[in-house]
């Protein structure tokens, strides 16, 4: 039953890694993004989240106008995606006119000067979003299973934000120019496609998602400026978007799930065993299906 | 739209001089299009032509010269702008988004599509095969199908200038022959064509003037009835300068002195002998082995050669 258990807890992190590298997979599958300052700007997401809680819940404001806290939290998506699209259209874009060695310093610069912009500015403490009792409120399945409705949570918004962004890839006319834009971005601009525009729409719903991910991490657990990197979850982002296949999304959600599970039964064997086989997985299959596990081989 | 709508012409190129990084491409070609013909542009391999498409779409910065289309400067333009504009080019190798269906490519299409006859539909009006295969992806498509899907990719911005470079790479002669069929449609639905064409006999069968580059430079300009096969033979190959194809076949131009041409430095002995009338006719072999090209590049390092028509 402790197994069952442990898949159950697995599959629930899983969508929390899913919901992470789903940003990561769609910047590096679109503008060949190599995104390393992701974990970064989630963490800047939960910081911004405070924020504007603090800032709506003056007594000033709020004898204004009562914004709830959960409309509060909600706003920092639209406000990451607009940061997003300024981001891709600027930054990213000038270094992507220098060669993808050069976007790979500058997220990483990106990265450095985040965490030690917050560190300056908000101090080393740690925070985290209240969600009053729903943090700890769970049911029970059985008698050894407790299901967090936090968690739940988080695996529902991530498979209907990957689901739905799949439906406006395969459906929507930004969702095929982006999709022409990745298979070829010059024959796209011979087709009257303006590529800048449309990256920049890509790294608007990459920002977006990367804010949804801050934000359950900070309803999940403690933050701090440099969480982005101590908590290693840009590399377990990394591994749910290799695990699942570059570029795919469907495998982007199949991959942050086994690692979840992975890391569970890691857990499961030893408490301090969680990471290793979490990267035992992620070299298992780099070793025998480096093409990830949903991509067809042909697949670019 | 324009003044020089009424008897200016549609396209014009004024000497262009464009740069691969060290390398000159295109040394001050001037070329000019009236509406409402097709225009051929020949050379050997590495002559320039795909170099001078490439730039006149935009995807190529000129050193020096600029782009004119009715009497309008897209210099500066990028090339998605010039496609809302009214050029589009049909690009070499065709492509076309093979992850996407043949409708999403021809949707793509339309991102910046000038008002005009063309549409999806009018599209699989031309290609009656297509609207079958509409959700096939590009990838699974043959070459001439590819070919195609890419024509009616860019129909569908109705371009008033369509580019098409290297129709015939890669497909069979029939496939070719029914592509070039569709000439006289465009023409009728107001479209003006530069077609960058190895197959000479195919460029003089279809276009109302010839444009012949060698090295980056013009060396040949005029309709195909007023050109001998001799200056064009001379022009392609660069022989004599002038038209006196050489009678010992040697393959290199009279810039270089004739020593050059001594059985040793030849770099094909076996193929350096008569016969050019046959390969001008047919140049399908002018593109195979190391024609033109390697000779090109013992002749003159320095000289331009686009590294994407380099094969």
């Amino acid at each position: 039953m402790n197994w069952v258990n442990a898949i159950i807890q697995g599959l629930l992190l899983g969508g929390l890694y899913a919901l992470f590298a789903c940003g990561l997979s769609l910047m590096f599958g679109v503008m060949k993004v190599i995104n390393l300052a992701h974990g970064d700007l989630a963490v800047v997401a939960a910081y911004v989240a405070l924020g504007l809680v603090a800032v709506t819940h003056t007594n000033t404001v709020s004898a204004v106008l009562h914004v709830p806290i959960g409309v509060s939290y909600a706003l920092v998506v639209p406000i990451f995606a607009l940061i997003g699209y300024v981001v891709q259209r600027t930054l990213l874009q000038a270094s992507l006119n220098r060669g993808v060695l050069t976007t790979l310093l500058v997220t990483f610069g990106l990265s450095v000067v985040i965490e030690n912009g917050l560190q300056q500015f908000l101090s080393a403490n740690s925070h985290s979003l209240s969600i009053g009792s729903l943090v700890s409120d769970s049911f029970s399945v059985g008698s050894q299973i407790t299901i967090a409705y936090l968690d739940l949570a988080i695996l529902v918004v991530a498979v209907i934000v990957l689901l739905g962004l799949q439906y406006f890839l395969s459906s929507s006319k930004n969702g095929r120019l982006i999709r022409a834009v990745a298979d070829d971005r010059e024959a796209a601009q011979l087709a009257g496609v303006d590529y800048r525009h449309v990256f920049g729409i890509a790294a608007a719903i990459a920002f977006g998602t990367v804010a949804l991910a801050g934000l359950a991490y900070g309803m999940y657990t403690q933050f701090t400026p440099t969480t982005g990197t101590d908590q290693l979850l840009l590399l377990f982002a990394f591994e749910a978007v290799v695990i699942g296949g570059l570029g795919s999304l469907w495998g982007t959600l199949a991959g942050g799930i086994l690692l979840g599970v992975a890391q569970q039964i890691g857990a499961q064997i030893g408490s301090q065993d969680q990471f290793l086989v979490g990267q035992l997985l992620f070299l298992l299959v780099l070793v025998v299906r480096p093409q990830g596990i949903t991509s067809r081989r042909e697949a670019a | 739209m324009s003044a020089n709508a009424a008897n200016g012409p549609l396209l014009e190129v004024r000497d262009l001089t464009v740069h691969h990084g060290q390398l000159r491409a295109l040394s001050g070609v001037s070329l000019s299009l009236p509406a409402g013909v097709v225009h051929a542009l020949i050379g050997a391999n590495g002559a320039g032509k795909s170099t001078l498409l490439r730039t006149i779409a935009g995807l190529h910065r000129p050193t020096a010269g600029s782009v004119l289309l009715d009497g309008t400067d897209v210099t500066g333009m990028r090339a998605e702008r010039r496609v809302a504009a009214g050029i589009a080019l049909v690009p070499e190798g065709r492509r076309l988004f093979p992850s996407l269906t043949v409708e999403e490519n021809l949707l793509v299409g339309r991102a910046s599509a000038r008002p005009g006859p063309w549409t999806v539909d009018r599209v699989y009006e031309l290609f009656a095969w297509m609207p079958d295969r509409r959700s096939q992806r590009a990838a699974q498509l043959s070459g001439g199908e590819q070919q195609a899907v890419a024509i009616g990719r860019a129909l569908v911005a109705n371009p008033r200038v369509l580019l098409l470079d290297e129709l015939s790479l890669g497909l069979a002669p029939v496939v070719v022959r029914r592509i070039y069929d569709l000439l006289p449609q465009l023409l009728d639905a107001g479209v003006t064509v530069l077609v960058v064409e190895q197959d000479v006999s195919q460029a003089l069968a279809c276009a109302s003037r010839i444009h012949c580059l060698l090295e980056g430079r013009t060396t040949l300009e005029g309709p195909p009835g007023e050109l001998t096969a001799a200056q064009i033979e001379s022009a392609y190959f660069g022989l004599g300068n002038g038209g006196t194809g050489t009678p010992n076949g040697s393959r290199y131009p009279a810039a270089v002195p004739a020593s050059a041409a001594e059985p040793t430095s030849s770099p094909m002995p076996g193929t350096a002998a008569p016969g050019w009338p046959d390969d001008a006719r047919s140049p399908g072999e002018a593109r195979s082995p190391g024609e033109a090209r390697s000779p090109g590049e013992a002749r003159s390092p320095g000289e331009a050669r686009s590294p994407g028509e380099a094969r």
